[in-house]
């Protein structure tokens, strides 16, 4: 079966004043219908630019490479110019949920009519009919007195009810593919388990696809089926949730779940992963997390050991240089 | 180390609110009648539902927000400042005591401006220092305690990763030599390697510069890792109040409870067991009557649910303190 999305071998790159900004480099990923891919990984590690990729929303000065796919059902969306072509990954088969709600709505215009035109140029039906998805959908993030809130602006909700408004309007077109961008960082936890379960509802009765970025492990365990982790622009290591959570081989993997504060003990340090990020625009040549990781072996030290995911154990991918070292 | 720093007593903070020039003038009840007292050299944690007016109150305690009725009293060595009654020079003083450390990194610092400019423009506002050596003295001594290089001063904050950008702004807040800071969502935005290095820089600061925090955030289990005490708001109301490890032990509250109960758990295999809360956060322009958490939880008493209970925190073990209407419910 192919896939619902496919990214093979994705670099992003930014021209800047500074010089050339490698924000993602050689990517691969895969999302079927019905899963929830998370991508987990450091600030600055390229999670958001990957997302925006696929619906074509980086900015003029980013750099493709040529051989460079992404392919959502069965069309290279990169080869993506016409409007029309546009109009399918922009709110057609693909939506997304942005980092901060508040750039999402446009502030002078009413929520309702935001997502009454976004039906509007999507879908063949007329304005009655979106408005009352519309008003169903908002009611279905849990916001009470829906019809009230349709005539408000985004400015007169709480956060919590923004985000969630947001949430309804990105699946109220019903996409195949929905790429949600810390879409609870924002949230306290109780309303964060409401919104949860209602993207795992609705996954479950449209069998959309949904790629998750969430710097939250916890969340990452309760809604992903596979997740990849990212560093410095790289997947270090990717799989089913259970194998990178519970048996994670990748040394920036195990970092990570040591850094997480555990509920259950609070007596223990907290354990940062020592040192800091290299820059963008110096990226370590040969193992990206070389210059951090706890017990580098001689070679890859030295920066002449080449990247590149391979499978230790089905579905569960890690990167070369990695397993046998660490 | 029991001294009081802080005494924040009945304090409320209402916002204005109109609908359009038209409608009538409305109040939105942001902090309502507050009463907290925060001890010298501790590490005050602020949790609760978005919106519940954890902001607010911090920003009150800073004197960045009016205070509509009650008073906050700021104990120094060997003076007091009281807050609502406090002349502009008295204020300024203060400023220097009291440093809010932002929540995103990312907007709070100035692009054009140099990492040095950054931090050394307090000192600069509420001139502090008399030369622009002694102005580099103490930029420098404050960037190394917050473990940034030297060589880092000279650049500009785009060039650098979320961890840095939030030690700049903690040594830019802690460059005075402030008693007391709000920390409000200032981990937030981190992933949790990045995150557990602040925290541990947090502490590390706060025994060093015997530092004070206000320490504001969503995420529980980081509060109950780094805080000595924790209250949980509720629409402007503290709802409960106990050492933290009091808190997560034995939850007294039915909001505490939810709200234990939604972290989520790392293994995926143990899917939530989170109460779930039904309805909406009712509006702070027009709160319920009596208990103001009765519209939405998951067992409320008749007296309750009427709304003719009166607020109240009372004391059920010593420093655990609960609301009075829910000590006898549950
Ligand atoms: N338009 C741009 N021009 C130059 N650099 C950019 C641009 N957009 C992103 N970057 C850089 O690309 C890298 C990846 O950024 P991205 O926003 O994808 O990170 P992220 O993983 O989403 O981080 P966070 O968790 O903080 O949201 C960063 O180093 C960022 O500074
Ligand atoms: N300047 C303002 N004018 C009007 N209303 C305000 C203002 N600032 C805050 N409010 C209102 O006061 C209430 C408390 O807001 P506050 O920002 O303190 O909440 P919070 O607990 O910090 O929430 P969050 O967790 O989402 O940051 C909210 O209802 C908010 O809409
Ligand atoms: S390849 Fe070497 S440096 Fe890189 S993560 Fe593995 S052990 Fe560490
Ligand atoms: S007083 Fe009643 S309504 Fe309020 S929290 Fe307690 S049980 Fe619930
Ligand atoms: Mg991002
Ligand atoms: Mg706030």
């Amino acid at each position: 079966m192919s896939h619902l999305l496919e990214v093979k071998n994705l670099d992003v790159k930014f021209d800047t004043d500074e010089g050339r900004i490698t924000a993602v480099e050689n990517i691969s990923l895969s999302v079927d219908e019905g899963e929830v891919l998370g991508i987990v990984g450091e600030s600055g590690s390229g999670k958001s630019v990957t997302a925006k990729a696929i619906m074509q929303l980086n900015p003029g000065n980013t750099k493709y490479n040529e051989n460079a796919e992404i392919i959502l059902d069965n069309e290279n969306v990169l080869r993506f110019t016409s409007k029309q072509d546009l109009k399918k990954i922009r709110g057609g088969k693909v939506s997304m949920i942005f980092q901060e709600p508040m750039a999402s709505f446009a502030p002078a215009i009413k929520i309702g009519n935001q997502m009454v035109e976004q039906l509007l140029i999507h879908k063949n039906i007329d304005k009655s009919e979106a408005k009352s998805i519309s008003i169903n959908m908002l009611n279905r993030v849990g916001i009470a007195d829906a019809e009230k809130r349709f005539n408000q602006y985004a400015f007169e909700l709480s956060g919590g009810m923004r985000q969630r408004a947001m949430i309804a309007m990105a699946l109220s077109t019903m996409p195949k593919l929905l790429l949600a961008d810390e879409p609870t960082t924002a949230l306290d936890v109780t309303i964060q388990a409401q919104v949860i379960n209602l993207i795992k509802d609705i996954i479950k009765e449209y069998q959309m696809g949904v790629i998750f970025i969430t710097h939250d492990l916890g969340v990452i365990a309760q809604v992903a089926n596979q997740v990849a982790v990212m560093y410095l622009g790289s997947i270090v290591e990717k799989g089913p949730v259970n194998k990178i959570l519970k048996n994670p081989k990748h040394p920036y993997t195990k970092g990570l779940l040591e850094a997480l504060p555990d509920v259950n003990n609070l007596d223990a340090p907290l354990r940062p992963i020592p040192g800091n990020i290299p820059s963008p625009l110096d990226r370590p040549t040969g193992c990206v997390f070389r210059t951090r990781c706890p017990n580098p072996t001689h070679d890859c030290k030295e920066g002449n050991i080449e990247m590149g995911l391979i499978e230790v154990e089905p579905g569960h991918w890690v990167d070369q240089c990695c397993i046998n070292c660490g | 180390m029991s001294e009081n720093l802080i005494s924040v007593n009945n304090v409320s903070v209402n916002f204005d609110y109109q609908e359009n020039f038209l409608s009538k003038k409305q109040k939105i009840h942001a902090v309502n009648n507050i009463n907290i007292k925060i001890k010298k050299g501790s590490f005050f944690g602020l949790v609760g539902e978005s919106g519940s007016g954890k902001t607010t109150l911090g920003r009150a305690i800073l004197g960045a927000n009016k205070i509509s009725s009650g008073n906050v009293i700021f104990h120094d060595d060997n003076r007091d400042f009281d807050l609502t009654n406090i002349n502009k020079q008295e204020f300024k003083e203060y400023r220097k005591k009291a440093q809010l450390i932002f929540q995103d990194p990312y907007a709070a610092l100035s692009p054009r401006m140099t990492v040095r400019d950054i931090i050394a423009e307090p000192l600069e506002v509420m001139k502090i220092t008399n030369s622009r050596e002694e102005t580099d003295d103490r930029v420098r001594d404050i960037a190394a305690k917050c473990r940034l290089n030297l060589e880092h001063l000279r650049r500009f904050p785009h060039a650098f990763s979320g961890g840095q950008r939030q030690r700049i702004s903690i040594a830019r807040a802690l460059v005075s030599n402030p008693k007391f800071i709000v920390a409000d969502e200032s981990v937030a935005a981190l992933d949790v390697s990045i995150q557990a290095d602040i925290l541990n820089l947090l502490k590390q600061l706060q025994n060093e510069l015997n530092l004070t925090y206000l320490f504001i955030s969503h995420d529980l289990s980081v509060v109950a890792h780094v805080c000595d005490i924790v209250a949980v708001m509720y629409l402007g109301h503290i709802v409960e109040m106990a050492p933290s490890r009091q808190l997560f032990r034995n939850p007294k509250h039915s909001y505490t409870k939810a709200l234990l109960s939604s972290i989520p758990s790392i293994d995926p295999e143990n899917q939530s067991q989170a109460i779930e809360l039904k309805g909406e956060i009712p509006s702070a322009l027009n709160p319920p009557s009596g208990c103001v958490f009765r519209t939405r939880c998951p067992n409320p008493t008749h007296d309750c649910k009427e709304g003719n209970i009166a607020m109240g925190l009372i004391e059920v073990e010593p420093d655990h303190w609960v609301d009075q209407c829910c000590v006898n419910c549950n």
